[in-house]
């Protein structure tokens, strides 16, 4: 059975609608700024993708969810609307996060060790859970089929999409929304961050040799897919289909990742899609300018794809590194990309590193018919998990 | 603490907790009237706490299921704080 993506939302630094964030990807808009929700004063880096003014649902809302939680409703009711489905009885809500309700858990830590309280909000459990999102997506719309949260760091919401797409495709269900969001610039995980000494003290330059690391970002991004029959039954806008799915563990270190279960986990997807690496036009790749992921990436690209390398880009560039969501959120970018001819290019770039071999896209999005796109997710951790697309023209 | 003032403490707090105008609570309603579910009334128990200063134990919530029932509940307990 083939499966459409009907449904697109997005909370990002870049745009809060998928309209904003569309523009901002084309344009090669960078949402990296200082950040404002905690003091980074003393770190040795300010600069976040950071969702500016967020708010989403009303007080009880408020008092019930974590930010990373309101984010993901924001992103599932815009995706709902924009499919237009009028109910999902039997629906699936698969959703990833790779850290949860930080900042719940930062205030109630600083409350008990900082300000010594003794009595805490009695919410904190279900704000804090990493499935809280999936619980608000399905109580709120009503989608009672499977539902589940997947945790693999930063390819939480590759591999929760790619579960979701296996539910339509074996029959399981006949609707689901998919996606992930994590909203964690909290001083806790930013001294954290600081300490793997991995994040840029100034921007996030994917691939370019003077890259100094990657930056964070927050937000979310929900998909909505349904088997192609049914949206082309019901006359919907289908972006493009979701066709494949590939997983791996490198089964080497926690933080190193090894090249060669990266590029097993794209060759997984591809025979998963049914398609040789040749028919690829464009990859949406982890790229989160790390100075060793980056290489290390293009590299296991280059064995997987050889002569007929697909253009490249990482939009983490001006989104940055939502974590739980950057799967899904770089899935809306490559299905964006595959639905209007154009590629988003990697900001900020400067020289391209020799250890990064490959077709950049780079200084201004390039217009080009592509046929099908992948999107790589690698965690720490080395789990890995890739997606494919395929153009819904 | 004068009854009347208890009374008055405990609406304006439960009102705040669960979003709802303060006129919608009255002396004698029940939280089945008011719609308070048993999400809203841990968020009421620990608003309560913060309020007036004080510790409800679990046997005592569990008996609380109306605006008086808190309103001498909170009595007691201001009492025997002195």
């Amino acid at each position: 059975m083939r499966v459409a993506i009907t449904g697109l939302g997005v909370t990002s630094a870049i745009g809060t609608t998928v309209k904003d964030f569309r523009e901002a990807l084309f344009e090669g808009r960078c949402g990296i700024g200082p950040i404002q929700q905690a003091d980074a004063s003393a770190l040795k880096f300010q600069n976040a993708a950071e969702v500016k003014g967020f708010a989403w649902g009303d007080e009880k809302d408020a008092s019930l969810y974590d930010r990373f939680a309101l984010m993901a409703g924001a992103a599932a009711e815009q995706a709902i609307g924009d499919a237009g489905v009028p109910n999902g009885e039997d629906a699936a809500v698969v959703t990833g996060s790779c850290i949860g309700g930080a900042q719940t858990e930062d205030q109630s830590y600083r409350q008990l060790y900082e300000e010594r309280r003794t009595r805490f909000h009695p919410l904190i459990i279900p704000r804090i859970m990493e499935n809280a999102p999936a619980s608000l997506i399905s109580t709120r719309w009503g989608f009672r089929g499977p539902a589940f949260t997947l945790a693999t760091a930063c390819s939480s919401s590759n591999h929760a999409l790619g579960h979701a797409f296996w539910l339509i495709r074996n029959g399981v269900t006949r609707r689901a929304i998919a996606g992930g969001s994590d909203a964690t610039l909290t001083i806790g995980l930013l001294r954290a961050w600081e300490a793997m000494r991995v994040v840029s003290a100034d921007t996030c330059r994917p691939f370019s040799q003077d890259r100094t690391g990657m930056i964070l970002g927050e937000g979310a991004a929900m998909l909505v897919l349904e088997p192609l029959e049914d949206a082309q039954r019901r006359g919907a806008k289908v972006y493009a289909e979701i066709c494949g799915f590939g997983m791996s563990s490198d089964a080497h270190h926690i933080t190193q990742p090894s090249g060669e279960g990266a590029e097993r986990a794209m060759r997984a997807a591809l025979a998963d899609a049914a398609i040789s690496p040749e028919a690829v036009g464009y990859l949406n790749a982890h790229g989160t300018a790390t100075t060793v992921n980056d290489p290390v990436e293009c590299q296991a690209i280059e064995k997987v794809f050889g002569a007929h390398r697909p253009a490249i880009s990482s939009t983490k560039s001006m989104h940055g590194h939502t974590l739980g969501a950057a799967g899904a959120m770089e899935a809306v970018a490559a299905v964006l990309a595959l639905h209007h001819g154009v590629l988003p290019p990697t900001a900020n770039f400067t020289v391209q590193d020799p250890q990064c071999p490959g077709d950049i896209v780079h200084g201004a999005a390039r217009e080009a018919r592509v046929e099908y796109a992948m999107s790589n997710s690698f965690a720490f951790g080395g789990l890995n998990a890739v997606l494919v697309f395929r153009a819904g023209w | 603490m004068a009854e009347e003032d208890v009374t008055r403490r405990v609406i304006d707090t439960i009102a705040k907790t669960i979003h709802q105008p303060t006129e919608s609570i009255g002396p004698e309603s029940t939280f089945e009237a008011i719609g308070v579910d048993s999400l809203d009334g841990i968020q009421i128990l620990f608003a309560l706490e913060q309020e007036f200063d004080i510790s409800i134990s679990d046997d005592e919530a569990k008996k609380i299921r109306s605006v008086p029932d808190v309103v001498a509940g909170i009595r007691l307990l201001l009492a025997a704080k002195g």
